[in-house]
């Protein structure tokens, strides 16, 4: 099997941790060597995917903690949000995991119904686990050649 | 990871200074302070993003509801001095076409 380190955070669904979380996708990132714009990308993601649970927790009037996995590989970083506080059992989440259908158009979508569209604009890849609690699964791959990035194109790969 | 808000108001031009970042902890700040504004019948309120660093889908939310609630009361909206990070995520989500975002951007690859 492919190693990788995994690293995995727990915060209380709150706002005032979003930036935090911000901040620790940075520091792992910028460890990797992806570049200021994947960085980017990578806050961006992750701070989508984590609000998703903070206003959830806040409509629900709960107090509940989402859970960050960090799965750093030699060629990608894989981010993994869950709305619980339970640790990952990795090959269960791999295992029921689908690909997210984008099924709503931009004009369709109401005022902060952005965040996932933006995901899987901005990531190579977004899966959801929807089983016990969602949990959102994005890959961001590393470019070896340090490509230029160019403001009106959005990667495909 | 705060937001610091600075308003300039005269007659109905209202300047809203921005520094700092923009997301679901900053964001209902950043309403609380700008929607009030958009209220102002024939009034024009700009908002000054140069030193935003960083920005998601929350503070797009709020510059919709701000866009809305402008057209109501006929006052105008504009958004200048976007940093080309910030101005990708209205370009992505097709905002761009129905914001007025000031053309004094800087560090746009062409």
């Amino acid at each position: 099997m492919e190693s990788f380190d995994f690293i995995e955070m727990k915060f209380p669904a709150k706002p005032e941790y979003v930036g935090v979380i911000r901040l620790s996708v940075s520091g792992i990132a910028s460890r990797m060597g992806f570049t200021y714009e994947d960085i980017d990308d990578l806050k961006v993601s992750i701070s989508e995917a984590v609000t998703n649970v903070v206003n959830h927790a806040y409509d629900c009037k709960e107090n509940g903690e989402v859970t960050i996995g960090f799965g750093v590989y030699e060629d990608r970083l894989e981010v993994m949000v869950a709305d619980y506080g339970e640790s990952f059992d990795l090959e269960k989440v791999k295992a029921e995991i689908g690909p997210y259908e984008q099924s709503e158009s931009i004009e369709s979508l109401r005022e902060g119904g952005f965040g996932l569209f933006l995901i899987s604009t901005l990531m190579d890849k977004v899966e959801i686990n929807n089983n016990s609690g969602v949990i959102v699964l994005m890959t961001k791959y590393l470019e070896k050649l340090g490509v230029g990035f160019n403001d009106d194109h959005v990667s495909t790969k | 990871m705060n937001l610091q808000i600075q308003i300039d108001s005269k007659n109905n031009l209202s300047i809203v200074h921005l520094s700092g970042e923009i997301d679901v902890y900053t964001a209902p700040k950043l309403k609380e302070a700008l929607l009030p504004l958009t209220k102002t019948h024939n009034g024009l309120v700009e908002v000054d993003l140069e030193k935003v660093s960083y920005m998601d889908s929350t503070g797009l939310g709020v510059f919709i509801n701000a866009l809305k609630l402008s057209t109501e009361h006929d006052c105008k909206l504009r958004l200048v001095n976007l940093q080309d990070r910030v101005l990708r995520l209205f370009q992505i989500t097709g905002l761009h076409e129905i914001m007025d975002l000031n053309s004094t951007i800087r560090g746009v690859d062409e």
